[in-house]
């Protein structure tokens, strides 16, 4: 490769190659390009189980993996990455049943 | 062809530690490197890794050995593997270290780029990314129990 991937190059090819609607990438190696961290939401990973989403992936940055010491990859769907987000958000239910406090009226 | 890294039958906790790595001996092609800008997989070392997949229900290729992981994405794998109870009797370790041509040559096999990578009953199952999620959401756990591998309760104690 003609020069070494940076997060930004790379999260372009990723979002071009994948249509991806959601696209993060952390440069774990300190700038020599050697150890990226991603996040990949992409419509086609649907119907894909992490075996083939991987596959996917593996497959449009062919060259770029090779060239890469330590790949990370986390791939979801807009809809999983949504509901994911989503739970992130929300306050936390523990102790409740289902979302409810018991005990608290006759 | 080349040997897997036995096993040591020492219990749990130490199943994953204390295996000597043993050396990947597969023949050498004669072809001069610098020629095979892409390596092809030699029908040689597809066979010699045809059999290491096959050589115990779960197969770890990987960098370094159980005991002494040299990349921190085996290490993880290992250590998924010993909070998984996988029988270690059941498991077999290459360290592709030792060989460039099973190096290369697995990537190839498995159209797996990176490594580690995971056989279960020569089924390929993944590298640490997929395991470290399918630890998590409870696929790894259903897989091994479904196919007794992993050790039984009280069997853990045990000594030989």
């Amino acid at each position: 490769m003609a020069e070494a991937l940076t997060t930004e190059s790379l999260k372009e090819i990723i979002l071009s190659r994948l249509d991806a609607t959601h696209v993060e990438v952390t440069d774990m190696s300190g700038g020599c390009g050697q150890a990226f961290t991603t996040v990949i939401v992409s419509p086609q990973f649907q119907g894909l189980n992490s075996l083939k989403r991987h596959r996917l992936v593996n497959g449009a940055l062919k060259q770029e993996i090779a060239a890469i010491h330590a790949w990370t990859a986390k791939c979801k769907t807009p809809d999983e990455w949504q509901r994911d987000q989503g739970e992130a958000n929300r306050p936390d239910l523990e102790g409740t049943v289902g979302g409810k406090v018991e005990g608290t009226t006759q | 062809m080349f040997a897997r890294t036995a096993t040591a039958r020492q219990g749990l906790r130490t199943a994953f530690r204390g295996a000597p790595s043993a050396a990947f001996s597969a023949p050498r092609l004669a072809i001069p490197r610098q020629s095979l800008q892409i390596r092809f997989l030699s029908a040689e070392t597809r066979t010699a890794i045809d059999k290491a997949v096959a050589s115990a229900p779960v197969v770890l290729f990987m960098k370094g050995t159980p005991e002494t992981p040299a990349c921190g994405f085996s290490r993880a794998v290992i250590q998924i593997l010993g909070l998984q109870g996988v029988d270690p009797t059941r498991f077999a370790a290459f360290n592709v270290l030792e060989d460039a041509e099973l190096r290369s040559g697995i990537k190839e096999y498995s159209d797996w780029p990176t490594i580690p990578q995971l056989y279960v009953e020569k089924e390929f199952v993944g590298g640490c990314d997929i395991l470290v999620s399918m630890h998590q959401n409870g696929d790894l756990a259903k897989l091994f129990e479904e196919k007794k591998l992993v050790v039984e309760e009280g069997k853990e104690e045990k000594t030989e």
